[in-house]
């Protein structure tokens, strides 16, 4: 019988895990400055086409990671995105989520989301891989540089906000756990804990959680898991400990407190498109030219700005993505 | 309006308050949502996305109080509730209000004004866009004929006119259950529904049979229901 060690499930456990990952966090700032910046790293990890190099390096955003992680403050290395407009406020982004889990109203995810208690935590990355792994966080911020990235967030709904996370290229972790041949998607899996996560008890959606990602979706370099933002580790409502960020697509890919990552040789079910399949495509690359059967997606509303402004194909990241989807009907594919 | 009301009233003001205390009170909590709204707006208090919570506050009101203007009828046809009648038309008039906040915010905040784009990325792309802007421009021939000039001008046909509030309700329910998500529709499906048995309970063989049964339950004490009673001017009400 496996005894569980008392060090795991003892509220020092968080506090510890929260004091590794800024420590962790902190002693990378320096080498950070090199590892986002610098294209030979990035191709280290991913290998992106060489003539999307220029835009890879453009798109990720910081040059370095804000030294002071240990600080109250919200901390970011620059005040504005590639594209010159200004990062949402750590007010905002961490007072509106779409999180059902806790809430459908953005706005009160923060307070049902303010008492639960993650940890402690751990990812299992299984499936077609010849190097299954468990990892707890300390696991994860010590085999992996925390990186800031930032990035813009568009909703399926229609509104966005930039955002500095700080976290980790998914390829790192599946090149880790080494996929099979015959590896095609990434399912990732958020956690089941209905008595602590009231949403898990109604019936708004199937749980628990469901998304996935092509392979090559997954490895691309702009996907990253995120821990953190604006310096700090995530806050619950954006899904703390861990979570997935594609800023390509639309934000409902970007599944949180991610607990499983498996590796499938077919498509995997995710839970927007079992909802309403017609609405929600496994793909949900954020597209100015396919309405969703609602709504145009032609423009967004950025929060903390009036009026609207034009959506960008894949989110403004088509210079870094668009070969993924080369010879695709994005129409069909919605 | 007031002027209607002076003409009623006692020589006290015990007097008036005891004779349109219902009015007043459905009146002012009917308004309560916009005061609370206008406070919060003042105190910057609109939250995240201010867009987002004047639209949903004004869209959400303005639907439950022309539900409540929808049901004034029946609840005098079936309960013999005389005094819902009195407060048909402040209602009626007060989801006018909610519905142009709602398309004011729509048209200002969230589009800047952008004709061109709401025309294209609004009109043409969302359906729920088309049954709330059909429902708000019936609204509107409503809301002007509802003064006393108008009332008398138009006569019988007003009360013609004014059956087109039964589109407008389903316009608008519409345009929520339209805009919600898969997960979400039981909000709308519950306006949906009351809506629905609003418009039943209106239909003569159904109100021949509640007002049948309500006469032998409780005698016939309101004879004039049998005679639609939203055929009525208001002012009658007040009697």
């Amino acid at each position: 019988m496996v005894k569980i060690a008392p060090a795991e499930i003892t509220p020092e456990h968080v506090f510890l895990n929260r004091r590794q990952f800024m420590a962790a966090a902190g002693v990378t700032a320096g080498s950070l400055a090199l590892a986002a910046c610098s294209p030979a790293t990035l191709s280290n990890t991913s290998a992106p086409a060489a003539d999307a190099e220029p835009a890879l390096t453009r798109a990720l955003g910081a040059e370095k990671l804000p030294e002071a992680l240990s600080l109250a403050e919200p901390t970011a290395s620059k005040s504005q995105d590639e594209l010159g407009d200004p990062l949402n406020q750590f007010q905002e982004i961490t007072n509106y989520n779409n999180f059902y889990e806790f809430s459908t109203n953005k706005e009160a995810v923060a307070s049902e989301a303010a008492g639960f208690n993650p940890y402690p935590w751990q990812v299992q990355v299984t499936g077609l891989v010849n190097n299954p792994l468990v990892l707890d966080l300390d696991d994860i911020y010590k085999r992996y540089t925390q990186e800031e990235r930032i990035y813009r967030l568009r909703c399926v709904e229609a509104w966005s906000m930039v955002i500095p996370w700080v976290g980790f290229p998914i390829s790192a972790l599946l090149k880790d756990a080494d996929p099979k041949s015959d590896a095609k998607y990434v399912r990732f899996v958020t956690v089941y804990r209905p008595d602590e996560m009231r949403g898990q008890r109604s019936s708004v959606l199937e749980w628990p959680y469901q998304e996935g990602l092509r392979l090559d979706e997954a490895m691309h370099p702009l996907a990253i898991l995120g821990t953190g933002m604006y310096g700090k580790p995530l806050t619950n409502q954006q899904g703390a400990p861990i979570r997935l960020v594609v800023p390509w697509k639309y934000g409902f890919k970007s599944i949180k407190l991610v607990v499983t990552i498996e590796l499938t040789d077919s498509i995997p079910a995710t839970t927007w498109n079992d909802a309403a399949p017609n609405e929600y495509g496994f793909y949900a690359n954020v597209n100015p030219e396919v309405n969703h059967p609602r709504w145009s997606q032609a423009s967004e509303r950025r929060i903390g700005e009036s009026g609207r402004r034009d959506t960008l194909m894949f989110n403004g990241y088509a210079e870094e993505v668009a070969s993924l989807y080369a010879g695709m009907d994005l129409s069909g594919n919605f | 309006m007031s002027g209607r009301i002076r003409s009623d009233e006692r020589s006290s003001t015990m007097g008036y308050l005891k004779e349109h205390w219902f009015w007043w009170a459905v009146t002012l909590g009917a308004l309560t949502p916009l005061a609370l709204l206008g406070w919060r707006a003042a105190n910057g208090d609109l939250g995240v996305d201010p867009v987002n919570t004047i639209n949903n506050l004004s869209g959400r009101a303005a639907m439950i109080v022309l539900l409540l203007s929808l049901a004034c009828t029946p609840l005098n046809t079936i309960f013999g509730l005389r005094r819902a009648l009195t407060v048909r038309k402040s209602l009626g008039l007060i989801a006018f209000v909610y519905a142009s906040l709602h398309l004011v915010n729509f048209i200002g905040l969230d589009y800047g004004f952008d004709f061109g784009l709401i025309f294209q990325d609004a009109v043409l792309d969302k359906p729920y866009i088309l049954a709330g802007g059909a429902a708000l421009l019936i609204l509107i021939p409503l809301a002007i004929t509802s003064t006393r000039g108008w009332m008398k001008r138009l006569g019988r046909n007003l009360k013609r006119l004014h059956r087109l509030v039964y589109a407008a309700g389903v316009l608008v329910v519409l345009h929520f259950l339209w805009q919600a998500k898969a997960a979400e529709r039981e909000e709308p499906l519950i306006y949906a529904g009351v809506l629905a048995l609003l418009l039943l309970v209106r239909t003569p063989p159904v109100r021949r049979w509640l007002v049948a049964h309500r006469t032998r339950l409780v005698g016939p004490k309101l004879p004039r229901v049998q005679t639609m009673p939203q055929t009525k001017p208001i002012k009658q009400s007040g009697d």
